[in-house]
């Protein structure tokens, strides 16, 4: 029978205590015991990124984390950082730009989109492709998803002058 | 797919570690960042009882600069390597190299440890160590010993770890004013393992290169020197004939076997544009 921890973490901004699987991993906890499938599972072995959540405001695979391992820290989610506003406007430029077509990678994208824009405004549009190698779209080819992020960085860079 | 079913433990302390390795032998895995093992657990490769976490023990992770030598803990993650002013500084090799280590999202969590003793033959930062002649601290209960990262890989996966032993940290001499760096490596996608890289380090006077550690990646069965390489170039100006020379060399010093995309032609004629390209760089 598989053993089971009793596991705290802070969820969007809400503190959530479960008994939780060892063998379970993080997107798999998200989607089936709190119900939030905006994170996707795909390759689970991190190959895809379509999994990519937040822990602790840096952003990771969600099926390379076990449930356990997130225990005692705040984990973000294309759930909350959809509700709170923070991603409008990438929202909004993604569909502005065509940048999604089936939406299957595009939690993982904005996640990845998201954390590139507040790290690195000045990124090239080399580097928002440098940034985004480690998350796949089969339908758009990406040229859309890198134009939408390019807006997004100028827009950020314009209002802040 | 989804991992067979294990326990999980985090203890404290080191010992604590020890213990449990002693007590659980190979049925356990030490789990560090797990950017590997939980591929691996997922894919069911591997499909061990009890997981250990040992991200909970103090004094594993950081980057600390003495005498001449960097030390970086095994629990220290891709990015603060990344980030490292120190690392920036002291090992541009190794600065270079960790922008090829996989994606931002598994930089975060991924560990130098955890890099080093899972020894793929494909990843960046043993064949750094090995051009760089680093050493390995390992410790186990009551003992720690250190090993020269060019004895401590042996081959595919395999290293001189010994049952119940960690690998705790790396020490990196910092070399001298006149060395230079260049690491590059051809992956299919930016951040997939090599298919064939290279890590060099050269001193660099007067146009001449001596001491040149030419490891590569992607190769062999672990990282490996091209020595014959690198005793032609010594002491020579790095010009073109010297550049053309070295690469002739390599199909002696590279074992590069066929995997299931390149057959050894095809890797041998990359790791010849890779040195060349490597070396330009040192010049330039």
């Amino acid at each position: 029978m598989d053993q089971t921890l009793l596991t705290t973490l802070i969820v969007n901004g809400s503190a959530v205590t479960r008994r939780v699987p060892a063998r379970q991993h993080l997107s798999d906890f998200l989607r089936d015991e709190l119900g939030l499938t905006g994170s996707h599972t795909a390759c689970e072995h991190g190959a895809c990124g379509a999994c990519t959540v937040r822990v602790d405001g840096a952003i990771v695979r969600g099926c390379l984390m076990l449930a356990v391992q997130a225990n005692g820290r705040r984990v973000d989610t294309i759930e909350g950082l959809s509700d709170s506003g923070e991603l409008a406007d990438l929202q909004a430029a993604f569909h502005r730009r065509n940048a999604l077509q089936c939406g299957f990678c595009t939690p993982g994208m904005l996640m990845a989109a998201q954390d590139l824009v507040t790290t690195r405004p000045e990124a090239t549009r080399e580097e928002i492709r440098e940034h985004l190698s480690g998350n796949l779209c089969r339908c758009t080819g990406y040229q859309a998803i890198v134009d939408a992020i390019d807006d997004v960085l100028a827009q950020r860079r314009g209002a802040k002058t | 797919m989804k991992a067979a079913s294990f326990s999980y433990v985090k203890p404290a302390a080191l010992n604590e570690v020890f213990d449990l390795l002693a007590r659980h032998g190979d049925r356990a895995r030490v789990l560090a960042g797990g950017q590997s093992l939980l591929a691996s657990l997922n894919l069911r490769l591997s499909a061990p009882e009890l997981l250990i976490d040992i991200t909970g023990v103090p004094g594993l992770a950081g980057i600390t600069v003495s005498g001449g030598t960097v030390r970086i803990g095994a629990l220290t993650t891709h990015r603060q390597i990344e980030r490292s002013p120190e690392v920036a500084r002291h090992l541009p090799l190794l600065a270079q190299a960790v922008r090829h280590v996989a994606h931002v999202a598994i930089r975060n969590v991924g560990t130098f440890g955890g890099s080093v003793a899972l020894a793929d033959p494909a990843a960046e930062y043993p064949a750094c160590a090995v051009a760089l002649d680093a050493i390995l601290v390992l410790a186990g209960r009551g003992a720690e010993r250190r090993v020269r990262a060019r004895e401590f890989f042996r081959g595919l996966y395999d290293t001189a770890l010994q049952p119940g032993e960690l690998v705790i940290a790396g020490e990196f001499p910092v070399s001298g004013e006149a060395y230079r760096s260049a690491f590059l490596e051809l992956a299919r996608r930016r951040g997939d393992y090599a298919i064939v890289g290279i890590a060099a380090h050269a001193r660099l006077a007067a146009g001449r290169i001596s001491d040149a550690r030419l490891a590569f990646l992607g190769a062999a069965s672990k990282p490996v020197l091209a020595l014959r390489a690198a005793a032609l170039l010594e002491g020579r100006p790095l010009d073109a004939q010297a550049i053309a020379a070295a690469q002739a060399t390599l199909e002696d010093d590279l074992e590069l076997p066929a995997d299931l995309y390149s057959s050894r032609a095809t890797k041998l004629q990359l790791a010849r544009v890779l040195l060349g390209r490597a070396l330009g760089a040192l010049n330039g």
